[in-house]
């Protein structure tokens, strides 16, 4: 697996027939029961969540949508949330902590809508927020980049005690076409930036921007979607059962402490 | 003796805040908005604003700095934090040195303990003229300690932000700035400590979706651009020209995300009073 480019892995990581997050829930969970609406103005379908069991447990679970038809990504707008869904994911963070229940995030989008209505309604204040608030939960909180993770579209569910990422998920600040014409105004040049990007799972294990990787079937996950979930099952549960023998204020001041170390050491390793 | 330091350290901000309100080019400085040109000693003396239409001009981080604090309060934190290049990035380290050379600047972000008004605080800047303002990890880093001081120590925090978003060339770990520096305001804020953002233009990207949204109290210069996506973006998601004002400092405040718009000229007075409203007295 080792030969495989980073291009290679964004394009098994956009697969459209990859496990998607209904495909995830129906896997790793029962009894599932949506919750919809951020309580304050919309429901925003590119973000779904609500509570369902993990091997008896409770658990509250929330994913970014794609949708697998043309119909199911309109519908979903590509997975690409509003404001409206980063404040409902706030709304069940917030339940989960009423409840004292673990909140699992699974994370595929290419990152936070850039539209009109969104910059209307507070795009940048929902993130922040949303950052902010996961900081300092006390219930135990696991990220799974699933797919592509791209900006604070995806970092928005991800300030977890553990970031886990499927072998050929990417996890980035932004899509290589954008990152191409940012930097060289040249979006046909992705595939150069998808190798300096660093957003591999094995580059982001090295810089410590990730936990764990879980492993995919040989050809990557669409190939064998039920194997893929098995993995999933059996990383979630392991990371979880450890993280249950903390206590609230451990939880959070672990989360604290993962963060506020990132970047630190690689300026300080410059000053040495 | 610790009037001499005093009287050194205004000297010190003096001196850096004249480098960076030196307005290149001619007698006449021609105004972005307006068209107009205006003397440019004139618009270097009325704080960078334009005479004719009140147009803010971007200004750098130690004049801004000497446009708000007291004289003899500034002590800058981190002065030396260095900038970093942690993915090796092609090209990166020689445009760092050159933007640190044009600048005087190490990084795109100053932080310092001062007063105003007699109010003492921590304020942090970030400076467009260095990579645009953008998030590295020396930023975010040199923030999250001013946030760590400030908490530390209970001291109101102020950051200015003018920001282009993320750092390219620090890929995720500019990413990672935004979680950084929010969960430190999350600290900040449970210990009951003020933090009081001004957005300043352009204050876009990562910046927006972090720090900059998470005052206790939101302030923005006229005209300011405030936003998530930019407007150039935007444009081409929905394939139409966007509204006139769209994202300005006005625009946020009459959607409800910003608590007023600013100028500059108003700026200290305004920071001194909600500095004094948030301070404990009175005998009620």
């Amino acid at each position: 697996m080792s030969t495989i480019t980073a291009a290679e892995r964004v394009a098994i990581a956009r697969h459209p027939q990859r496990p998607n997050v209904c495909d995830f829930i129906d896997g790793l969970f029962t009894d599932f029961f949506e919750c919809k609406g951020d309580r304050l103005c919309g429901e925003d379908a590119a973000i779904l969540g609500g509570v369902a069991r993990f091997h008896g447990q409770s658990v509250t679970v929330i994913g970014t949508r794609k949708g697998k038809t043309l119909e199911e990504n309109l519908k979903c707008n590509f997975g690409m949330p509003n404001p409206e869904g980063y404040r409902k994911a706030l709304r069940l963070m917030r339940q989960a902590e009423k409840f004292r229940r673990p909140v699992i995030t699974l994370i595929d989008t290419s990152g936070a809508y850039p539209g009109l209505e969104a910059e209307a309604r507070g795009q940048g204040e929902a993130i922040a927020r949303n950052l902010m608030e996961m900081s300092r939960l006390t219930v135990p909180v696991v990220a799974i980049i699933t797919g592509e993770g791209n900006s604070g579209g995806a970092l928005a569910l991800g300030v977890a005690n553990r970031v886990l990422m499927l072998e050929n998920a990417v996890y980035a600040i932004l899509s290589p076409e954008g990152f191409a014409s940012i930097l060289w105004k040249d979006a046909s040049r992705s595939a150069e930036a998808c190798e300096m990007m660093k957003l591999t799972a094995p580059d982001l294990m090295h810089l410590g921007v990730i936990d764990d990787i879980i492993p995919e079937p040989e050809g990557g996950a669409h190939t064998a979607p039920l194997q893929a979930i098995r993995q999933v099952d059996r990383a979630l549960r392991r990371h979880l059962s450890s993280l249950s023998k903390e206590s609230g204020a451990a939880l959070a001041a672990d989360r604290y402490q993962k963060f506020r170390k990132m970047g630190a050491a690689a300026s300080q390793k410059e000053e040495l | 003796m610790n009037s001499i330091f005093a009287k050194r350290r205004a000297r010190l901000l003096a001196m850096k805040a004249i480098r960076d309100n030196y307005v290149p080019g001619d007698k006449l400085v021609t105004c972005p908005k307006c068209g107009q040109e205006s003397e440019r000693k004139a618009v270097a003396e009325g704080l960078s604003v334009c005479p004719h239409c009140g147009y803010h001009w971007p200004i750098g981080g130690y004049y801004r700095l000497s446009t708000i604090l007291d004289p003899g309060s500034f002590r800058e934190l981190n002065a030396k934090y260095p900038a970093a290049d942690p993915l090796s990035f092609p090209g990166y380290r020689g445009k760092l040195t050159a933007a640190q050379h044009r600048t005087g600047l190490n990084e795109a972000a100053v932080t310092a303990t001062g007063s105003i008004d007699g109010h003492k605080c921590v304020v942090g800047v970030l400076d467009s003229r260095f990579f645009m303002g953008s998030m590295s990890a020396a930023v975010g880093e040199k923030i999250t300690l001013a946030i760590e001081y400030a908490a530390k120590n209970k001291l109101p925090l102020i950051i200015f932000s003018a920001s282009g978003g993320a750092r390219m060339q620090e890929g995720i770990l500019s990413l990672m700035q935004m979680a950084k520096t929010s969960a430190a305001l999350a600290r900040l804020s449970d210990k009951g400590v003020l933090y009081i953002s001004v957005l300043t233009d352009p204050t876009t990207g990562g910046v927006t979706a972090s720090f900059a949204s998470l005052g206790d109290i939101i302030l923005a210069e006229p005209g300011a651009l405030i936003g998530f996506a930019g407007p150039r973006v935007i444009q081409q998601t929905i394939g139409e020209t966007l509204p006139e004002g769209f994202q300005r400092a006005e625009y946020q405040e009459e959607h409800g995300f910003v608590d007023a718009v600013v100028p500059r000229a108003q700026m200290r007075e305004t920071l001194a009073r909600l500095l004094m409203l948030h301070e404990k007295g009175g005998r009620a």
